[in-house]
């Protein structure tokens, strides 16, 4: 296998003293397409923000983030700005808030094209063009003339993506970016974002709430809980699979569009408040599996399959290759 | 079965100002609508947003009031809105939306939002009332000490189902859930539906599940509605509809569904934004988006057709369909 692009090694993070992230270990490798699902307040979204240095001063982090080899927490204001929007790209949940209602789209796409590739003029003009093509916005020289509230919330989130490319970033991290959008919007975006990993060789973060998302996109997924990855392992293996109880839960937990209906398996209970963290493995007091064993302190991974791990006492330790 | 609401024929519309002097545009945002709902059981709306499913809901309870047609209630037309005799109606027919903490007051208690109901149409003593906070928190799975707290001292899971134990403290014959799962985690969601079932079978409540879920839809429904720009494209059976979708936006619709797993059919992309109301193309509104359109679909409105299999369908190539059946 190649070098990872980013490595996270014992990513935590406070906030007031209160836990975020816990220990998170990662690794992106170029090219590739990976998922990072979990429930509000998991850590799936605050990994990201951490390692690109978006959290406030307040927050507390330890542990590593590595760009091909160079460190970013801590890094110069100056070496994250040539980071960020250039060698890694982030888009949002939300692209209405996230564009300036008070300039014309193209302006802003154009700007970081200026920041990140030095065009101007005649060239970030007919470049800015071109993005909105391979982003598929109809009309792509009128529309550069448009305001974001002129334009749909679909084609918004397209003007986002646009501008993500820019800098043509190695990485794109999209954060719930069709969370906010219906449904056939919603297939249209993906369609997009697969189109687009496979033309640009981008590696791809997807950051969504929803297992199918992650499914349709991504060819290795993590799955997270109370500031943790509980699970990892490629997609296929991760939904025939599942070794955490709380990954198997969650597939339980959801209704089918085939075959007969049946009630569905709810997990009992709510995630744990970051206050109010178990000592041992947070997932144990919703855990069907649990036995006293699992408040000992928080379970470490153990191999489910090939490239296959989960953070679970109750998964039998087996011969694989590692994740 | 007698149907406990029915819509017949109802439309709404709204007048839009278009531009800083622009003539008053008119809005359809529901359009000749006709929907039942048998006592006990779940009617399921689906769309995507502006497709009017939630100002059917308004309309069900009389919060709106529709610009033709009528809504009947046990048989009897809807009085209208604020009058007496339909704030007696209400206690018999609640709401249930997505926001739950915007549906609650901050400031007072859980038991006293559960309460306000029964004190507002003046069912029993205060000694009765508390009784019945009391079991409608069991109810719901909220425990006793739940009683004393303020919504912010709830998890969402908990606040929605508080706002349901409100909305069931008057025992109401239907219930309007308007997105009731869509801020909900997944685990938690399950965990609602589940009540929201249970409930039903104990108290035989009928429901109105509008929702843009749907997975949702199929698991509670037993007869779902498929809207799209105002009009209703396909009714019937959630197991016929979601197997075998005979609207080419019903069958995009359940196509665009990501599931978890292997894809089992091929996701059918639609070209173009979602439709606005306020420019409503003429024919069939699906005709822009729709990969199968033909020239008749393009200058007439095809009405909803009853297929042999009992479910209904707006689309002049679904005729096919009838005539081979």
């Amino acid at each position: 296998m190649p070098a990872p692009l980013v490595s996270i090694r014992d990513l935590a993070v406070s906030f007031t003293d209160l836990p975020a992230l816990c220990g998170v270990n990662l690794d992106v490798y170029p090219g590739e397409a990976v998922g990072l699902v979990g429930e509000s307040g998991c850590g799936k979204s605050v990994t990201w923000l951490a390692a690109l240095g978006l959290l406030p001063g307040t927050a507390q982090i330890a542990g590593s983030v590595r760009l091909d080899g160079q460190e970013l927490l801590g890094a110069a204001p100056a070496t994250l700005d040539r980071v960020r929007g250039g060698r890694i790209a982030m888009i949002f949940q939300d692209p209405a808030s996230a564009l300036n209602p008070v300039h014309r789209i193209g302006r802003q796409v154009e700007e970081a094209l200026r920041l990140h590739r030095g065009m101007t003029g005649a060239a970030s003009r007919a470049q800015a063009r071109r993005l909105f093509d391979l982003v598929g916005i109809p009309d792509a020289a009128r529309r550069l003339d448009a305001w974001p509230h002129e334009m749909s919330g679909g084609q918004n989130q397209r003007v986002m993506i646009a501008m993500a490319l820019a800098g043509q970033p190695e990485l794109l991290v999209a954060d719930e970016p069709t969370t906010a959008l219906d449904a056939t919007i919603q297939a249209q975006i993906l369609d997009l974002l697969r189109h687009l990993q496979a033309e640009t060789g981008m590696a791809l973060v997807l950051i969504s709430h929803d297992l199918g998302v992650v499914a349709d996109l991504c060819s290795r997924v993590g799955v997270m809980y109370a500031g943790r990855i509980v699970e990892q392992a490629p997609t296929a293996s991760l939904f025939a699979r599942p070794a955490h109880p709380y990954t198997r839960g969650l597939l339980a937990a959801l209704p089918n569009m085939t075959g007969p209906r049946r009630r569905l398996e709810a997990i009992p209970g709510q995630p744990p408040e970051p206050w109010n963290l178990p000592s041992g493995c947070a997932f144990a007091p919703r855990c069907a599996q649990a036995g006293p064993d699992c408040a000992a302190g928080p379970p470490g991974f153990r191999g489910a399959g090939d490239y296959h791990i989960a953070a679970c006492l109750r998964v039998s330790a087996r011969e694989v290759l590692p994740a | 079965m007698t149907a406990l609401l029915t819509l017949d024929g109802v439309s709404r519309v709204y007048a839009s100002p278009r531009g800083l002097f622009g003539r008053r545009l008119a809005v359809r945002a529901v359009d000749e609508v006709t929907l039942s709902v048998a006592a006990g059981r779940t009617l399921g709306i689906v769309g995507e947003s502006g497709c009017g499913k939630s100002t059917t809901g308004r309309l069900a309870l009389g919060l709106e009031r529709p610009d033709t047609g009528t809504v009947r209630f046990e048989g009897q037309p809807l009085p209208p809105a604020n009058t007496e005799p339909w704030r007696r109606l209400r206690a018999r027919m609640q709401l249930v939306y997505q926001d739950p903490l915007g549906a609650m007051d901050r400031r007072l208690t859980i038991a006293a939002q559960i309460e306000e109901p029964l004190r507002i149409h003046a069912i029993g003593t205060a000694a009765d009332r508390r009784d019945r906070v009391a079991a409608l928190l069991a109810d719901v799975g909220l425990r006793p000490d739940h009683a004393a707290r303020h919504p912010h001292e709830l998890s969402g899971g908990q606040r929605q189902r508080a706002v349901l134990a409100r909305a069931l403290a008057t025992d109401p014959a239907l219930l309007v859930c308007d997105e009731p799962l869509s801020a909900l985690d997944v685990s938690i969601q399950a965990q609602v539906v589940n009540m929201l079932t249970d409930l039903q079978e104990a108290r035989g409540i009928a429901m109105l599940f509008i929702s843009h879920d749907l997975k949702v839809v199929r698991q509670v429904s037993h007869e779902v509605a498929v809207m799209y720009l105002g009009r209703v494209v396909e009714q019937g059976d959630p197991e016929a509809i979601f197997a075998d979708p005979a609207h080419p936006y019903s069958r995009a619709l359940v196509s665009a569904i990501p599931v978890p797993g292997p894809r089992r059919v091929e996701r059918i992309v639609l070209t173009g934004d979602p439709p606005n109301p306020a420019d409503r193309p003429p024919g069939c509104a699906f005709h822009p988006r729709c990969p199968v359109a033909v020239a008749a679909c393009r200058s007439e409105n095809p009405a909803l057709h009853r297929l042999a299999d009992g479910r209904a369908v707006a689309c002049h190539l679904a005729a096919s369909r009838r005539s081979a059946a």
